[in-house]
């Protein structure tokens, strides 16, 4: 179980994420969303460490997340793909293998993404497709309980996108605790188990997507947070 | 710490940026060296060159360098290792890349041309400046990019940084000196240079080249005070006080910061 | 009448010289000691003196015009608390000893050679080492004192003296000698038309050459190198200084040559090579310096505020920190001609002066002889910008001291 209490971030005077507290109790898919500036990504970096927060406190079944080495249990794909410059794919694979030590499925996930055929390219040339797959690669060659992917499936081709999607929900049948990002309402609806809306720094909603979309009225997601966006604060509507 | 220090140095040693540092010290000591014929004189010019360059090319080279690793530094963050092991690393890999290209491009000139002046003519000295200098410089472009995230910002600090330290400063002595000409300066004016490491570096080496003869009463009071055991703490004070206070900073803050 | 006198004159010449004696002092001659020769001699005797250590036991006073000349190593010890030779009459010569031990003495001026009161002596070809004053004139004239070696191994300056010290002297010549390691190497005070020529003086504690109030000299083809601070010549009217090399007098208050005081002098073809300052005036004028090199020296010229009227032309700057260096707002002093290294003007009528002046004294210069402190900033990239500013903005510059011709090239 990941446990947020009373979780407080301020960035200057601004008010990012206002007293979140959450469980996300069974291993699942859950799936982040809010409009943008609502806390998403705040929210997930104080899960890494990446921001600091001013109150509150995160644990991992039972064990509250402190220190660094808690970062081995979760695999974390950032949201934009950049790399060190220099370095081919697979120099940038040992690279973070030499941080946090040897993937247990490292030429699984490469073959998984069609990554092979660029590998000893150095990282400047890429595109930004082939980016993201080395991104994924970096973080689901790790084995970890916890896996958190913010907007994964930028820039990739249907072919990628269903190897993405299938390779998620083999992880959930694993029993992992995964936590997505996506503005894709597509795929947020074909793989979350959970959602949690997020908006002004306080969780709005929290349950399964048959709850949200009987509790809106609405017939698929996209309208259900749209609804939900209008009803709350309008002026928000066009930006999920 | 030293992991992400390896791999950061591969990184900037492959750089085109760093080769060609390498090569424009090499060249222009080669050509001073070949113009002059005069170890101690090429000393002199490659000092200036070093006194206004290195100090630039660090600060801006380093910020360059590091407003990149910005962009992946997540991937980092979000690997079990410390932040001060992440820019501590990148910091030593910086200072390093850009001392060893620097200290190769003085070297290899004139061990080929004039292997004996080597270890004489201050020399030695000139190389530990730049590699001080170097060191310094990059700690406050590491601090400038974790401070300002707006590039443009912190490229316009950085700039002035070095502006106001090679430049500026001087300026400042020097009105200070001709504002109370008829007081006694000798140690204040002392001080002041002391207190910035371009010219704590450059008057530094001037004392070794026996230019303080030049400075006539007021020389052999530095002289003097270099001389001593109190000059020679007060030196290594001023230097080490401008080596550590961007690194505890650059600590301090990386510990800090939001992501 | 007058042809018997020529031939009564040359008779009388004759006779006399017939009359001159060579008497041998030595061990296996009859006259065994240089006090008893001295004694027996007479006017226009030659005293040959045979190798051998003498160790006499008072000072030898020379009061006839006698002829001294050493057969081969005669090596002369001075007795305690005495100088060697005291020389009183005319026409005196001391050739080829070797002179010791004259003990400092802070009471008396202690000589390995005293000329008193002499004209026409000659001093040449002796070694005179660790003696108290070498060769010590007063009152004499007419004499030379020639390739002789006068060295010691003075510390410190008041318990030393000087190599060749001269007083009250006229017409002497002072040429090949080597001063070595005295307080300093030649010194004149109210001597004039004297010429010194080709010595070198070097290691003096104070001044390779000294002279005060001496009138009418000349002193060329000498060096001086790494002397506490090289020559000094002060209060004197029509002095030429010509091909001497000022080398390396290094050090806080060291200069090539201080000139305080000077009239009607010239000064060329010398040069001057890394002195801290190359020379300095002071209260001179009408000084010609012409076609010097100034090399690597800190400053090559500093002129204080109240030097007038020289000249400085045909002169080469090369390598120094600073070329000139004077206080005075308006310049009252000549310069053209020189060449600059650090001129950047262009030549389009490719005469080989440039067609735009230059400004020998910059912005920092002027501030570094106002506030000494601030030499702290040599080579620093602030003055590096000062000097460029200046470049392009003449006005800046405070000092009215103009080249309005400066040469393309050396001319040396």
């Amino acid at each position: 179980m990941i446990e947020f209490q009373n979780i407080q971030k301020k960035f200057g005077k601004q008010q990012v994420l206002k007293s979140i507290d959450l469980k996300l109790e069974e291993p699942a898919i859950y799936a982040i969303l809010g409009p943008n500036g609502s806390g998403k990504t705040t929210l997930i970096k104080s899960l890494m460490g990446m921001v600091k927060i001013n109150e509150g406190k995160i644990s991992f079944n039972g064990k509250t997340l402190a220190g660094d080495d808690y970062r081995k249990q979760i695999s974390y794909l950032p949201q934009i793909a950049r790399f060190p410059e220099n370095l081919s794919a697979n120099e940038f694979f040992s690279l973070i293998e030499n941080l946090r030590g040897p993937a247990q499925r490292k030429q699984e996930a490469i073959k998984w993404f069609g990554v092979e055929e660029f590998l000893d390219k150095t990282l400047r040339n890429l595109s930004g497709g082939m980016r993201q797959k080395i991104n994924l690669v970096s973080c689901l060659m790790y084995d970890s309980p916890i896996v958190v992917l913010d907007e994964p499936s930028i820039g990739l081709d249907p072919v990628a996108m269903i190897a993405l999607k299938k390779w998620i929900l083999e992880e959930r049948a694993k029993g992992k605790h995964i936590l997505l990002c996506s503005h894709l309402m597509d795929l947020v609806q074909e793989l979350a188990d959970e959602v949690i809306f997020l908006m002004n720094g306080v969780v709005h909603f929290k349950g399964n997507i048959q709850k949200l979309l009987e509790e809106t009225g609405a017939h698929n997601l996209e309208s259900a947070i749209a609804q939900f966006l209008i009803s709350k604060k309008p002026s928000h509507a066009q930006s999920i | 710490m030293l992991k992400v220090f390896k791999y950061s140095f591969l990184d900037l040693m492959r750089n085109r940026w760093t080769l060609g540092y390498f090569l424009f010290f090499a060249f222009s000591t080669f050509g001073l060296l070949y113009l002059s014929g005069d170890s101690s004189k090429v000393v002199i010019s490659t000092m200036n060159i070093i006194i206004l360059l290195v100090p630039l090319v660090s600060l801006i080279y380093g910020q360059m360098y590091l407003y990149q690793v910005r962009d992946y530094v997540e991937i980092l963050l979000a690997q079990p290792i410390s932040r001060q092991a992440i820019f501590g690393g990148y910091y030593l890999a910086l200072a390093s890349a850009l001392s060893i290209s620097l200290l190769l491009g003085l070297c290899i000139p004139i061990l080929i041309v004039q292997p004996e002046g080597f270890v004489a003519n201050g020399w030695l000295s000139l190389l530990a400046i730049s590699a001080i200098l170097t060191f310094v410089f990059i700690g406050i472009a590491c601090n400038l990019v974790l401070r300002f995230d707006n590039r443009l910002k912190g490229f316009g600090v950085g700039l002035f940084v070095w502006l106001f330290l090679a430049i500026i400063y001087d300026g400042l002595i020097l009105v200070v000196m001709l504002l109370f000409e008829n007081y006694p300066l000798e140690n204040a004016s002392l001080i002041l240079t002391l207190l910035n490491p371009i010219d704590a570096g450059r008057v530094l080496l001037i004392f070794q080249l026996d230019y303080s003869a030049l400075m006539g009463f007021t020389g052999a009071v530095f002289a003097k005070f270099f001389g001593t055991l109190v000059g020679s703490v007060v030196l290594t004070f001023g230097f080490g006080m401008w080596l550590f206070i961007p690194l505890m900073q650059l600590m301090r803050k990386a510990k800090r910061k939001d992501f | 009448m007058s042809r018997y006198v020529v031939i009564y004159v040359i008779v009388l010449g004759w006779i006399v010289t017939a009359q001159a004696r060579e008497l041998e002092v030595g061990s296996q001659r009859a006259v065994t000691s240089l006090k008893e020769a001295l004694k027996i001699a007479q006017d226009g005797d030659i005293l040959c003196v045979d190798p051998g250590t003498y160790t006499p036991d008072t000072v030898l006073i020379i009061d006839k015009s006698i002829k001294l000349y050493a057969q081969g190593e005669v090596h002369i010890k001075a007795a305690e608390g005495q100088g060697i030779f005291e020389i009183r009459a005319d026409s005196v010569s001391i050739v080829g000893f070797h002179l010791s031990d004259v003990g400092r003495s802070y009471i008396k001026d202690l000589s390995a050679i005293w000329v008193d009161y002499s004209k026409h002596f000659e001093i040449s070809h002796n070694k005179i080492l660790n003696c108290f004053f070498g060769v010590f004139c007063t009152k004499s004239s007419n004499g030379i004192i020639r390739h002789n070696v006068v060295k010691s191994n003075a510390e410190e300056e008041h318990s030393s003296a000087n190599a060749i010290h001269l007083w009250y002297c006229k017409k002497i010549r002072i040429e090949n000698n080597l001063a070595q390691q005295h307080r300093d190497g030649i010194y004149l005070e109210f001597v004039d038309s004297s010429v010194i020529r080709y010595n070198v003086s070097t290691q003096n504690l104070r001044y390779g050459l000294h002279f005060m109030f001496s009138h009418n000299n000349e002193y060329a083809y000498n060096v001086f190198k790494t002397n506490g601070s090289g020559v000094a010549v002060m209060f004197s009217r029509h002095i030429t200084m010509h091909k001497n090399h000022f080398l390396n007098n290094w050090g806080d208050a060291a200069y090539g040559l201080l000139i305080k005081e000077i009239y009607d002098a010239t000064l060329s073809d010398n040069l001057f090579y890394k002195n801290t300052t190359g020379v300095f005036a002071e209260g001179s004028s009408r000084v010609a310096m012409k076609d010097n090199v100034f090399d690597s020296n800190g400053w090559a010229i500093k002129m204080r505020g109240n030097s007038a009227k020289n000249e400085i032309s045909y002169n080469s700057f090369v390598g120094n920190s600073f070329d000139i260096a004077t206080e005075a707002k308006k310049e009252e002093n000549l310069y053209h001609h020189n060449y600059w290294d650090d001129y950047s003007g262009y030549d389009l009528d490719r005469d080989g002066v440039g067609d735009v002046p230059h400004r020998p004294v910059n912005l920092f210069s002027y501030l570094v002889s106002r506030v000494d402190e601030s030499i702290l900033l040599l080579r620093s990239s602030f003055v590096q910008v000062l000097n460029m500013a200046e470049k392009v903005t003449p006005a800046l510059t405070p000092v009215s001291l103009v080249d309005e011709q400066p040469l393309m090239r050396s001319p040396h």
